[in-house]
């Protein structure tokens, strides 16, 4: 339980990773827009491959990176054959199966193209914000990332510095509590608490005794935190300063150009690509 | 400055519980002067606890007086400013060392409290630094505080409040959670800040022998003062110690019961090679006298 991992951050030396993290949230904020730029065959194609180009130079294992499509398996099956099967072309379907004299389930050559599109959008997407957010950031990194770029609202007295406080804590706080957790479950197996079997709701039955004390401990902790935040001269945001100071460097500037550069030929694909256009 | 760092006089405090006032301090009055190491002992309930927090404006005193750094904390005028001055300089580390670290990563942890101050960022680098240096954790700078042991994040969170370059320390029972080894630990970091750069240590706890190491014992009993002396004199009467629902540190029982059964043993001994000494040159007296007849 010692060794939970935050996140799924992966550490690694790798030209990602070095990015400054407000920069990375920049970065995958303009990736997402790419993918939704592109509307020509070759226009997919560049992004198919400027994507396995982003793995291979975060240096993230393979493995672990599909990890991250697993849970969407479903709904891209799902967006697929909707897309598939849905998608009226102008010419004749290329298959056609009348189920019952009212409707035919027909495939046209843009609905083959829409459903490979469409998985390709949703599969860049999701690892173009996991490589740059998740996996190369590490969670407290990305919190002040967040506040420093959230700060400008402070102007409309949104508690942007509470809200990154509450996040780092937060974080903070997620191995003590799953450390108690199992404490507690340990707690109440040794008197008879039986949380494997039974019925669905027998089961969830058998939470109560762990969320219970949980959550009293919970708020107990809170206070304890809180003072002991105080006793530290703790007064929310203002007048703080902080020990890190990112800086901005040449390779975070080239990055965003090089991202936009990559929109802006995205966009010129559009027009000039041969095959299919959406 | 005034001649005392904390003065208080005839403090009064209770809790409400059912609507009724439970007193727990009943007119304490401790003088401690800067550069003092002093354990107060008390059994649960004494009230030792209720005095700690008096001294860092968690709680307001009820009557009496009680300056701290030369902030009058029984003023009907204290300020939020006096508190956030009273805790620039008086830092405290309680008994949970989980519920006090706020960062992910060590040494962002230990950089809160002078983040807090408004410190410059590269002096908060070099206070961070030689904080962690000061409570020997300075290879855990990177790590996660839920991967350490207890003592070591006690010590963390000490270093938390060095960064801040406070003149006194309290301790609040912030051995007690902690295993023998931890507890070892986190005693010999507060001895080094008291005697190498004389910041006023006070320790609450109710263990004899982290009271025996201090310069001066004060033994609250039931919000009041039962005795206040070196620990030489506290221990010197363990009936006292006894009534007071305390524990007497074995050697001092050891020596009393040999002393009980007629043993002829001079001094007050506290630590176990000081008592060690005292019986081994008892021996050695028995054995020449023994000799000589």
């Amino acid at each position: 339980m010692k060794n939970i991992a935050l996140g799924q951050y992966y550490p690694a030396q790798s030209p990602i990773h070095r990015l400054d993290a407000r920069i990375k949230v920049i970065l995958a904020i303009l990736y997402i827009v790419c993918t939704f730029l592109c509307k020509s065959a070759l226009g997919f194609a560049v992004l198919a491959l400027s994507a396995i180009l982003l793995i291979l130079l975060s240096r993230v294992p393979l493995r672990t990176v599909f990890r991250a499509i697993r849970p969407i398996l479903f709904i891209m099956m799902f967006t697929a054959v909707f897309n598939l099967f849905l998608t009226r072309g102008e010419g004749d379907p290329l298959w056609a199966w009348t189920v019952t004299p009212k409707w035919t389930m027909q495939i046209f050559e843009e609905g083959i193209y829409s459903a490979v599109f469409m998985v390709i959008r949703i599969v860049v997407l999701i690892l173009g914000t996991s490589i740059f957010l998740t996996y190369t950031t590490t969670p407290i990194a990305l919190t002040d990332a967040i506040e420093s770029l959230l700060s400008p609202l402070r102007i409309i007295r949104l508690p942007v510095h509470e809200f990154a406080m509450m996040m780092s804590i937060a974080l903070r706080f997620i191995p003590t509590l799953m450390e108690e957790t199992t404490k507690i479950m340990n707690a109440q197996k040794a008197r008879g608490v039986d949380f494997a079997h039974g019925s669905l709701i027998k089961r969830a039955k058998a939470l109560v005794p762990i969320l219970i004390p949980l959550f009293v401990s919970s708020f107990r902790r809170a206070d304890e935190l809180a003072t002991a935040m105080e006793c530290r001269c703790y007064r929310g945001g203002k007048g703080r300063t902080k020990m890190r100071v990112p800086h901005l460097r040449f390779g975070d500037f080239l990055s965003v150009f090089l991202m936009l550069a990559f929109g802006t030929g995205l966009v010129l694909l559009n027009y000039y690509g041969f095959g299919y256009r959406m | 400055m005034g001649e005392f760092f904390i003065h208080a006089k005839d403090l009064w405090y209770s809790y409400e519980e059912n609507d009724r006032k439970m007193p727990v301090l009943r007119g304490i009055s401790i003088d401690i002067r800067q550069g003092e190491y002093v354990a107060i002992l008390g059994h649960n309930g004494s009230g030792k606890s209720t005095f700690a927090k008096l001294l860092n404006g968690i709680l307001e005193p009820e009557a009496g007086a009680l300056t701290v750094a030369d902030i009058d904390l029984a003023s009907p005028e204290l300020s939020d400013d006096d508190i956030f001055k009273l805790r620039r300089v008086v830092g405290m580390v309680f008994q949970n060392p989980d519920n006090q670290l706020v960062a992910t990563i060590v040494e962002d942890d230990v950089a809160f409290g002078p983040e807090n101050l408004g410190v410059p960022s590269a002096e908060i680098r070099q206070r961070v630094d030689e904080a962690l240096a000061t409570v020997g954790m300075s290879a855990y700078a990177k790590h996660e505080p839920h991967r350490l042991s207890g003592g070591q994040k006690q010590r963390v969170a000490i270093a938390g409040l060095i960064a801040m370059r406070p003149s006194c320390m309290i301790f609040d029972e912030s051995t007690a959670m902690l295993d023998p080894a931890g507890r070892r630990e986190v005693i010999q970091t507060f001895e080094k800040l008291n005697r190498e750069q004389g910041i006023t240590v006070l320790t609450i706890t109710h263990y004899m022998n982290e009271a025996a190491r201090a310069d001066r014992v004060i033994v609250i009993d039931d919000g009041r003062v039962l005795a206040d002396g070196t620990p030489y004199e506290i221990f010197a009467d363990p009936g006292r110690l006894i009534s007071a629902g305390l524990d007497v540190p074995q050697c001092t029982s050891l020596i009393h019961a040999l002393r009980g059964e007629g043993v002829k043993l001079e001094g007050e001994p506290i630590t176990p090679e000081e008592c060690a000494d005292l019986i081994c040159r008892a021996l050695e007296e028995k054995k020449n006298g023994n000799a000589h007849a």
